[in-house]
């Protein structure tokens, strides 16, 4: 019954759309792919389709982590790349490449979860103290503290003399994408169906804590949830493909407008909308200097921050 | 019946209830009055365990409230709170249904769609089943969530201030609605009022607070007049018994 109410015709076209981005991702690139090359089977399995995979991954879980952040602060202009979650799994993958470069891989992810979990949890403290009734002050807040997490950041990776991390990671690519080196993208994608499972508590959560506790949510519970799939994932997606930004704010904000906050409806299509905008941006950054890439996250933040800023200026009496 | 007993409360360091001992008759409607800052909305949170309990002691029906888990307590007992700064998008329909999730987790089954649809057409609020709630107002949204709690369908409603942003024909509706909730559905309601022209005509039963005490409490026959009020609100409070009810008059001082 529960899974009736979902308007099924937008839900089909994206998957649609999303599938025929998902084919011209996989046949443009550098290499020839047509038939009567031996090895275009190769260039398919090891590089075009782990690409393709990875750009859905990716695009799933930044609009999830959005969506879920948004409904924990209670604020629609956030996501975890403007709260200083993201520079704070930077600084946890800096402290463990610098001084624990033997740990496997593994330990070192649940390392940077951690800081970004401290990160975030830092930044819930923050947003608690600010006056409800001026939502702008928030992701403002988020920003500020970022940017000091950011240098934060920058100051460790300058000792300890890895400068060049910091740049992989602040720009979101995928032309290093290759077989064998973003599987751990796969968890990403096992925590947005985790948070499909609980989207009834999520969106109870979203309507406060008096409803939750009346309605006898185990808000904390929910809550725990909410904020480790938003660490884990945004550490995940950091170290594996970089910073892509304002996927996780303009994809929730523009579902939330069309059809409202009920996650059980809308995050199947925000998780779509999610994948589908990632892939145009990374095929529109292939395609527009060929046979060079642009970044897909610099031409996510291009559009994106225009989208943004529209989205903020023609915001409606809900913030 | 809820019994609260030596009930001490102190939010930021400072004491909000001090020694409150009450009690709550099942199947009546019970209207809880005091000045601003008396403690009343502090008192329905702790009741309905918004807040923790620090010291004192708190039954339902003679069951130690902290030992009832939330999830049961949810089928006992809803709380229609102040909603104030509701960020969330959600349609009418859907947050009136979400009354049902205590009863269904996530799987709701017919008897729960025929309840909301119920509380909809109770709360009037048809036509208005589709639309955002940041898109009615300020009173369509308050009827919403008094028809979510109702969706609940517990043995005890409590309301905090539900007549805010009502127009009068609204607040009467809704003190009518809760006055045969009460009476047909044997419910227990507690309701946090500032109109004492409802809370006298529609309670059965009156709880009065000032600066962290009771002052009194009992039947509205035994308790409302005018010495009682007067010295609640330390402001001239004349009641009158009408052939319709008690009528009260506080608004007009004295010609000087």
């Amino acid at each position: 019954m529960r899974f009736m109410r979902a308007p099924k015709p937008v839900f089909a076209i994206l998957i649609v759309i999303m599938l025929i981005l998902s084919g011209v991702s996989i046949f443009i690139g550098a290499g020839d792919m047509s038939w009567d090359n031996p090895n275009a089977l190769q260039i398919l399995m090891i590089s075009r389709l782990p690409r393709t995979a990875a750009i859905i991954l990716t695009g799933v879980s930044t609009a999830i982590t959005g969506v879920i952040m948004q409904l924990l602060v209670r604020n629609k202009f956030v996501e975890p790349g403007t709260t200083g979650t993201t520079e704070a799994a930077m600084i946890g993958l800096l402290i463990v490449a610098a001084w624990m470069p033997g740990w496997p891989v593994f330990a070192k992810m649940t390392f940077a979860a951690l800081c970004a979990l401290i990160g975030l949890g830092i930044f819930f403290a923050l947003a608690r103290r600010l006056p409800a009734e001026q939502p702008l002050l928030i992701p403002l807040v988020g920003l500020i503290y970022g940017g000091i997490l950011g240098a934060v950041a920058t100051f460790v990776a300058y000792q300890a003399d890895l400068m060049q991390y910091l740049g992989i990671w602040l720009t979101g690519e995928f032309s290093g994408i290759l077989a064998g080196r973003y599987e751990l993208l796969w968890i990403a994608g096992a925590l947005a169906l985790v948070t499909y499972a609980v989207a009834d508590q999520f969106t109870i959560v979203g309507l406060g804590k008096e409803t939750s506790l009346s309605l006898g949510l185990k808000y904390g519970q929910v809550t725990a949830i909410g904020v480790g799939a938003v660490a884990i994932s945004s550490s995940l997606v950091v170290v594996t493909v970089g910073v892509i930004p304002f996927i996780g704010l303009v994809v929730p904000n523009i579902v939330s407008r069309a059809m409202g906050d009920n996650l059980r409806e809308s995050l199947p299509i925000v998780a779509c909308l999610g994948a589908v905008a990632l892939l145009s941006a990374d095929i529109l950054g292939r395609v527009l200097r060929y046979p060079y890439e642009i970044p897909a996250g610099t031409v996510f933040g291009v559009i994106g921050a225009v989208v943004f800023l529209w989205l903020l200026l023609g915001r409606r009496s809900h913030a | 019946m809820i019994t609260v007993q030596g009930l001490y409360h102190q939010l930021g360091g400072n004491p909000v209830l001090r020694d409150v001992s009450i009690s709550l008759p099942s199947n009546k409607m019970t209207a809880i009055i005091g000045p601003n800052g008396a403690g009343k909305s502090t008192l329905l949170d702790v009741i309905a365990r918004q807040s923790k309990l620090q010291q004192g002691q708190l039954y339902l029906d003679d069951q130690d409230m902290t030992q009832i888990k939330p999830q049961d307590l949810a089928l006992r007992m809803a709380l229609v709170s102040q909603q104030n700064g509701i960020a969330s998008r959600i349609r009418i329909r859907d947050l009136v249904g979400f009354g049902r999730w205590p009863h269904h987790q996530g799987r709701p089954q017919a008897q729960d769609l025929d309840k909301t649809a119920e509380a909809l057409d109770r709360f009037d609020l048809n036509g208005l089943g589709g639309r955002f709630l940041d898109e009615v107002s300020g009173g369509q949204r308050q009827r919403a969530f008094v028809a979510m709690a109702y969706c609940q369908d517990t043995d005890w409603l409590l309301l905090d201030e539900p007549l805010n942003n009502l127009d009068l024909r609204y607040a009467t509706a809704l003190m009518v609605q809760l006055r045969a909730l009460s009476q047909v559905q044997s419910k227990g309601i507690a309701i946090v009022i500032h109109d004492l022209n409802y809370a006298l005509n529609y309670a059965d039963h009156i709880v009065a607070l000032k600066e962290g005490q009771l002052a009194f409490e009992g039947a509205v026959s035994d308790v409302a007049n005018s010495e009682n009020l007067t010295g609640l609100y330390d402001t001239p409070v004349e009641v009158t018994k009408t052939e319709k009810g008690l009528f009260v008059q506080h608004h007009l001082m004295a010609a000087s």
